[in-house]
């Protein structure tokens, strides 16, 4: 009876665990790497990516999804502003146009081409509420063959 | 292809799955049987050396006087060696040698032997021991097809992805999804057949269910293929045909409903 209603309320099923299992094992075995150099990788990643925008760390995410018999990275890195706030907390306050000018202009000095026009368009990321916005960075590679 | 008029060779499929206790053995023993019953001369080898099975699940265990390596190694014929099914004289057993082991196996030898069957029987099956190691090397060095044996658990699948890997595109491959329960995958408590190949992606041969006539059968040596009818029965009948390249659907595995499962049905219920 108990089992029946935990079924009848919606308990996750063991064989969605078993799929899940089976994706993360085979992603590892196909690309031939230890998890930890999964980890790795995706730590270099985010410390790239970091350095032109700021990413919600704890919500990224790399897969490794299967085309027939090749294998492709998925990652999915939230960017939750597009400049760095000081010390990098991870907190994207409202600022002021002022801060946002000169701080993405010291971030992608090479690409400013008017003060005026960068403060604008920064002024209207910076001014909206600090939603996440999720971007799929979609970088698709054959990684490894299997066997 | 055509097989049979012609005195083209044979085909020779191995049918492995990495892991063991999967069923390779029991599927090789039904496939020969329904493939024999269509009237097509079948030999069965057991590539299994040290742990040899199949004489047993064939009911012909009694019956064996020599085995795969007295072969290869010349010490008697084939025809010495292979063991006619008792209840169809087109179906063959060559079984494998109990007291040796997988590395007294020439690998050449092997291929040479399975070419020689090829040349007078239209199917060689090669059950093929678990693992991926000397045993595996052996049991494919002859074949040119593969069927992969698969149960909806991980480790399985986990295991044929990498048996597919060894074997590459030369062995084209087919699925048969073994010990299926209907019932389970129903409640979200087992791996579906879609499930399975989302993951492994691979022509599906069909689909055989955890009946416990198979057990019974076994256990009295008996394959379940041997009979006609019957949803297993027919469904390693079904598989013999598209092997032999009849279409026919890819056998599956249906849920047989209950009253109660339709009562839950009716009151708005789980549908997993």
């Amino acid at each position: 009876m108990i089992d029946f209603l935990k079924r009848f309320f919606g308990q996750s099923s063991s064989s969605a665990t078993a799929k899940e299992r089976l994706r993360l094992v085979l992603m590892t075995d196909h690309i031939a790497l230890a998890p930890e150099i999964i980890d790795n990788m995706k730590r270099d990643l985010v410390e790239v990516i970091s350095r032109y925008v700021e990413v919600d760390r704890e919500k990224v995410e790399v897969n490794f999804e299967r085309e027939d018999r090749s294998l492709a990275m998925l990652a999915n890195i939230p960017i939750v502003a597009v400049n760095r706030p000081n010390g990098g907390s991870g907190q994207p306050a409202v600022q002021t146009p002022a801060d946002v000018s000169s701080r993405a202009g010291a971030a992608v000095a090479p690409n400013v081409v008017s003060p005026g026009a960068h403060a604008a368009t920064n002024a209207q990321v910076a001014s909206a509420p600090p939603r996440r916005r999720r971007r799929k960075k979609n970088a698709t590679r054959p990684v490894a063959a299997p066997g | 292809m055509a097989v049979g008029a012609s005195p083209a060779r044979g085909r020779a499929i191995v049918v492995t799955s990495g892991k063991g206790g999967v069923g390779k053995t029991t599927t090789t023993a039904n496939l020969g049987t329904a493939l024999a019953a269509r009237g097509a001369r079948v030999a069965l080898v057991d590539a299994d050396v040290g742990l040899r099975n199949l004489d047993v699940v064939l009911g012909l265990e009694s019956r064996v006087k020599h085995h795969l390596i007295d072969v290869l190694e010349e010490r008697v014929s084939i025809d010495d060696a292979l063991v006619a099914s008792k209840h169809n004289e087109t179906l063959m057993l060559l079984a494998a040698a109990q007291t040796y082991e997988k590395e007294d196996v020439d690998t050449e030898k092997m291929r040479a032997l399975i070419e020689s069957l090829r040349e007078r029987f239209e199917y060689v099956l090669i059950d093929c021991p678990a693992g991926i190691e000397t045993g595996f090397k052996n049991a494919i060095v002859g074949a040119d097809e593969a069927i992969v044996v698969c149960t909806p658990e991980v480790s399985a699948v986990r295991d044929v992805d990498r048996v597919v890997g060894l074997l590459g595109n030369r062995f084209k491959p087919q699925l048969i999804v073994n010990r299926l329960r209907p019932l389970l995958v129903k409640k979200g408590k087992m791996l579906s057949v879609q499930d399975v190949n989302a993951i492994l992606r691979l022509p599906l041969l069909g689909v055989i269910a955890d009946e416990p006539e198979i057990i019974v059968t076994t256990n009295k040596g008996e394959p379940l293929a041997l009979r006609k009818d019957g949803q297993t029965a027919s469904a390693y009948h079904a598989m013999a045909a598209r092997i032999a390249g009849d279409d026919v659907a890819a056998p599956t595995v249906e849920l047989k409903e209950t009253f109660i499962d339709k009562l839950g049905t009716l009151f708005g219920g789980r549908r997993a």
